[in-house]
């Protein structure tokens, strides 16, 4: 992939600067290309999170806050798919067939899960509302309020201390691969990222090439209109928020194999950052979510190398912010239905 | 509540049947309104003043049932109750009257609480009061630096902005040492006693009685602001942003008035709260506390100032009143939340409908059907 | 280790009493009837501290422990039941937060049937609530509450049972040097224990440390962290804060091939720190504690695992201490607040973690750190820091 490309200053470890107030020049310079790809790692899953973001405020425009419980929820799925085919907790990882069938029943059960979930969302917390004709912020309260008792169903009915880390007997997804610099990429790394952009491939080819796709394009530009013309709106919003939780099911899994752990907050957190990289792409807009989700894993690990971890938030938000002033929608902009991703 | 779609496929009986509940549910509801300003004005206010009696002797009759079995219930008036209504308050004038939807309030409670903090603790021993103005005002201008920059953007880009502010708020605080970082700010002191009012480590009525007086103050100003050209500029720029700038309201500077007053009022709870419990740490102003927040101005009735009063009593007292659930509160806090929402989104006390002013925007307007949107979405026209 | 063989013997012999039954308890009854100390109906002893939530086992392993001493008191003095309010609605769960301990506290004083109280078990709380136990002469013994600070307000009514973090920071200083250190990082949570326990380490290593960092510990991803430790190739990386995240923070540094010895201090002294890191990511791992570990008393020991069947968890011994303190307190006099207070400060005796007599302070004397190492996939005792 990379392999040949050989940064600038390969092999000149910087020398330490003298140190300066907040600044850390020495650990940015020295920590450049790891905390690159530990950045884009874990801005795809932002991105993927942040796409169930998008997707639902393309065709609503309602932050669906409870997307962060639907990825949370997915993350279980891939747990539970280890419990199903009793992964020991010791042993010599998978190869071949069984590899492949745990991955794929992980997978499709973190699919199954945060999919069903968003879908549940959509029919027993959002329609009840739509039918009712009722302002935005009530959706979004309702929202919260999902979201509060799905992890703290989650939290209190098991898993709140529980963390488990069975997945690294499935696959040694810590081998390296190349080395960029002084960091080893290992395979986790090339998984996740690529993993993300294979499934948002997927997802502009759905939006832009299928009925189904064209109708939440419809949907997203002029709902009136596009039930006048015979889409099934109802039909398309749940087609949309499953989509989305598809979206969120695919980062789980990404997740636990990246992270190989779980628990009942995990959700929280990555969900507010997805959707800060919603917002700082263009919420409504797919390439806006790719792409602000990888800057904000970037912002973050830059910040968190030159100005220390105790700011990384800080300095995220703040180019947030900053961004917001110079473009008030974002990088790419907002709609849906002029996307071309 | 009964606008049923055209094209819904509900027999014919059963649809008039809702209508019919539905018209009965409505003409109660605003039976208790009309049986209020229907009272001779001397009754109304002899009611008022046994109810504010009443409220003000909550902790001396502790009353049974409704006072917490597992906690002390004067406490938890004092320390808890208190900051939130006032802080729902607060929030109601951004979210509910100008229509601002902010996801980072905790930020302006925070930094009333800090400034309490650092002013009599930390940095300087000012008397209390005197500090509590000073936070006041700092958390005014707080409101008006961050509400300047961002007040441009539209609605939910507003939202994860002062969401993003409130964290910045926190993690500065958690960061910086002057402010105590991580251990936070404690000896923090206590208002002076006035007469028989005593604020002593043991003695919660006293905080009550002040802080009940607060929350009447800031209804009282509130209500001033809602009924002069301010409070109709706020109406106007809920209803219509667009429409409201084209008539000559200048929306930016009222936008900003509204952030300024919402800050403040949360900088007077955080000052309170700071009073109250003597020390603070960052982690009490966490993003969730902005949730919590934004919840009880909604499940309160957003608009509504006595709404608010009570949405706030209920997020910081509910939880706490069923303490033997323990673990499982907040669950059960969340589907209270998705229920309300489903069965009574306006809220507990719904903005009053129809007075010559501020009419419930969505609420009426679509309870009526005059928007019709398909999709049953409402596309807020009044950007946020 | 034990420091008071009498007491061992003693209540291992009530103990053995106990368990020939009925008629032999009534012997039991009479042969102490003597001793037996006879007392008004209802009186409590509060615990306060977390119970549920995310640091709700803390809290409970704390009531474990003293659980024991008034199951055993309560056996032996027929006349004089202690309750141990704990439970339903004199539960005092506060969830570790200071802002909702600060209602509880009232509660809990509003309760003139409560005469001494174990805990509150966090330093956020404590420091939060110990001006209304101390102007309503309430007396305490924080079991685990290890923030140094929290003995220089002039409070009267403060105990502590255990050394704080001001003397565990250079405990785990001597352990890391102890080791031939040549560079160590330190990552902290920015909470108020694990700051502090790690600025205490930091300023103790001084050259030695040579990269520090601080970590979200609601994050998933500790990357940035992760990395400044690789760069700057550290031997040796301590981490203040809680066992979750240092579970989480120990893996990532492995998943990124640090190899550097990772040292955590007591938050970390959990068996979840290794069932959640895994045994083979944690084998190793250092960790100091200034509670006792769970065999410091054969006898307690062995109560401990017939109730409960585990070995006593981290703050269960000296939590049994704390109770220990107080009924010896009913013992010797008028179970009242006041006479408690003075009772307390006035105490003198061995306990089962060590020789108990409070400073004017409310510190004890004693600086032991105790030291483990996570040996495949346990938590194994390795001694004393010295």
């Amino acid at each position: 992939m990379v392999r040949h490309f050989r940064p600038f200053y390969v092999a000149v470890r910087a020398r330490p600067f003298k140190h300066r107030s907040c600044m850390n020049f020495t650990n940015f310079i020295n920590t450049f290309w790891a905390n690159t790809i530990s950045g884009l790692s874990l801005g795809a899953i932002y991105a993927l999170i942040a796409l169930g973001y998008t997707l639902v405020y393309g065709v609503l425009r309602l932050i669906n806050f409870a997307n962060s419980e639907v990825f949370m929820l997915g993350t279980f799925g891939s747990l539970a798919a280890l419990w199903i085919l009793g992964v020991p907790s010791a042993g010599a990882p998978k190869a071949g067939i069984a590899l492949l069938g745990t991955l794929a029943l992980m997978l499709v059960l973190s699919i199954l899960f945060s999919g069903g979930a968003a879908i549940l969302l959509e029919l027993l917390a959002y329609r009840p509302l739509r039918r009712r004709n009722s302002p935005r912020l009530v959706f979004l309260i309702s929202a919260i309020g999902a979201s509060l008792a799905i992890a703290e169903a989650v939290g209190a009915f098991g898993a709140r201390k529980r963390e488990e880390y069975p997945f690294g007997r499935v696959w040694n997804t810590r081998k390296n691969l190349f080395k960029i610099s002084d960091f080893d990429v290992q395979v986790r790394h090339v998984m996740v990222i690529g993993g993300a952009l294979i499934m948002m491939s997927g997802l502009a080819l759905f939006v832009n090439k299928t009925r189904l796709g064209r109708g939440m394009r419809a949907v997203a530009q002029d709902a009136e209109t596009a039930r006048i013309l015979g889409v099934n709106v109802d039909h398309v919003i749940l087609i949309t928020f499953a989509v989305g939780g598809v979206m969120a099911g695919g980062a789980a899994f990404l997740y636990a194999l990246f992270f190989e752990a779980t628990r009942y907050n995990a959700g929280f957190l990555l969900g507010v950052k997805a959707f800060t990289a919603a917002v700082l792409g263009g919420i409504g807009n797919i390439t806006g979510a790719l792409v602000g989700g990888l800057l904000l894993g970037l912002i973050e690990n830059w910040g968190a190398g030159l100005f220390g971890g105790q700011w990384k938030d800080v300095i995220a938000f703040a180019v947030l912010v900053l961004v917001l002033m110079v473009r008030p929608t974002g990088l790419f902009g907002e709609t849906l239905g002029r996307s071309r991703a | 509540m009964n606008a049923t779609p055209s094209g819904d496929t509900t027999p014919k009986t059963v649809n008039k049947i809702t209508e019919l509940l539905g018209a009965t549910r409505r003409r109660k509801g605003l039976g208790i309104g009309e049986k209020w300003n229907a009272l001779p004005k001397q009754a109304r206010i002899c009611i008022a003043l046994v109810a504010v009696a009443l409220l003000y002797l909550l902790p001396w009759i502790n009353p049974p049932i409704i006072r917490t079995e597992d906690t002390d219930f004067a406490s938890l008036l004092a320390g808890t109750v208190v900051p939130y209504v006032l802080v729902a308050l607060g929030l109601n004038v951004v979210v509910g009257m100008a229509g601002l939807l902010d996801l980072g309030y905790v930020g302006f409670f925070a930094v009333g609480a800090y400034s309490v903090g650092v002013l009599t603790s930390k940095h300087a021993s000012l008397p209390w009061f005197l500090a509590m103005f000073i936070a006041i005002a700092i958390s005014m201008v707080f409101g008006a630096i961050l509400g300047a920059p961002t007040l441009r953007l539209r609605g939910d880009y507003l939202a994860i902005v002062t969401l993003g502010f409130g964290e910045i708020i926190r993690l500065s605080a958690q960061n910086f040492g002057w402010l105590g970082a991580s251990e936070g700010i404690s000896s923090i002191k206590r208002p002076p006693s006035i007469g028989p009012l005593k604020f002593t480590v043991l003695e919660n009525k006293g905080y009550w009685v002040f802080g009940l007086s607060l929350i009447l103050l800031t209804v009282f100003l509130i209500s001033l602001l809602e009924t002069s050209r301010v409070g109709r500029a706020w109406t106007a720029i809920r209803e219509d942003e667009d429409a409201a700038e084209l008539m000559g309201v200048p929306t930016f500077k009222f936008k900003l008035w509204a952030f300024a007053i919402g800050a403040a009022v949360g900088g007077l709870a955080g000052a309170f709260y700071a009073g109250k419990l003597n020390t603070i740490y960052p982690r009490d102003f966490e993003v969730q506390k902005s949730i919590l927040f934004l919840a009880a101005v909604v499940l309160g009735g957003l608009g509504n100032r006595w709404g608010a009063i009570l949405g706030g009593f209920l997020v910081a007292y509910l939880p706490e009143r069923f303490r033997f659930v323990s673990d499982k509160r907040y669950f059960f806090f969340g589907l209270v939340l998705m229920i309300m929402m489903i069965f009574r989104p306006q809220g507990l006390l719904p903005r009053r409908l129809g007075r010559g002013r501020a009419k419930g925007i969505d609420i009426r307007k679509h309870r009526a059907g005059e928007d019709e949107d398909d999709l049953g979405v409402v596309r807020s026209s009044g950007r946020g | 280790m034990i420091k008071n063989f009498r007491f061992a013997a003693a209540s291992t012999a009530a103990a053995m009493l106990v368990a020939f039954g009925v008629t032999s308890s009534q012997a039991a009854t009479k042969a102490k009837a003597a001793k037996t100390v006879t007392c008004a109906k209802g009186i409590k002893i509060a615990f306060m501290g977390a119970l549920s939530g995310d640091n709700g086992q803390l809290g409970q392993n704390m009531v474990d422990g003293a659980q024991i001493a008034f199951d055993d008191w309560n056996k032996a003095n027929k006349n004089c039941q202690i309750e141990f309010a704990k439970k339903g609605s004199s539960s005092f769960d506060s969830q570790g937060d200071p802002a909702q301990a600060s209602p509880l506290a009232d509660k809990l004083l509003g309760d003139k049937k409560i005469v001494a109280l174990i805990g509150p078990g966090f330093s956020g709380e404590t420091k939060a609530t110990m001006p209304k136990f101390e102007e309503a002469g309430l007396s305490m013994i924080t079991p685990g509450a290890t923030n140094a600070k929290l003995a220089e307000n002039g409070w009267k009514q403060f105990h502590r049972i255990l050394a704080n973090d001001d003397k565990q920071g250079p405990g785990i200083v001597t352990l890391i040097k102890g080791k031939g250190a040549k560079a160590v990082g330190v990552i902290d949570d920015a909470s108020e224990y694990g700051k502090g326990l790690a600025d205490t380490v930091r300023s103790g290593l001084g050259a030695l440390d040579v990269a520090n960092d601080t970590i979200d510990p609601k994050g998933s991803d500790f990357s940035a962290a992760v990395n400044k430790m690789k760069a700057a190739n550290v031997d040796f990386i301590f981490y203040g804060g809680y066992y979750a995240e240092a579970a989480k923070m120990v893996k990532q540094l492995r998943d990124a091939g640090v190899k550097a010895t990772f040292v955590g201090g007591d938050g970390v002294l959990d068996q979840k720190f290794i069932d959640n890191a895994g045994a083979t990511t944690a084998e190793g791992s250092l960790i100091t504690a200034t509670g006792a570990p769970g065999n410091v008393n054969p006898a307690f020991q062995a109560k401990f695992k017939a109730k409960y069947s585990k070995d006593p968890t981290l703050y269960a011994p000296e939590a049994y201490d704390c109770a220990q303190v107080f009924l010896a307190a009913i013992k010797a006099g008028k179970p009242t607040r006041a006479a408690i207070s003075a009772f307390v400060s006035a105490y003198d005796a061995d306990g089962i973690t060590k020789h108990i007599k409070f400073t004017p302070q409310g510190e004890v004397a004693g600086d032991t750190v105790f030291s483990y190492q996570a040996t495949s996939g346990v938590l194994k005792y390795i001694g004393i820091v010295k």
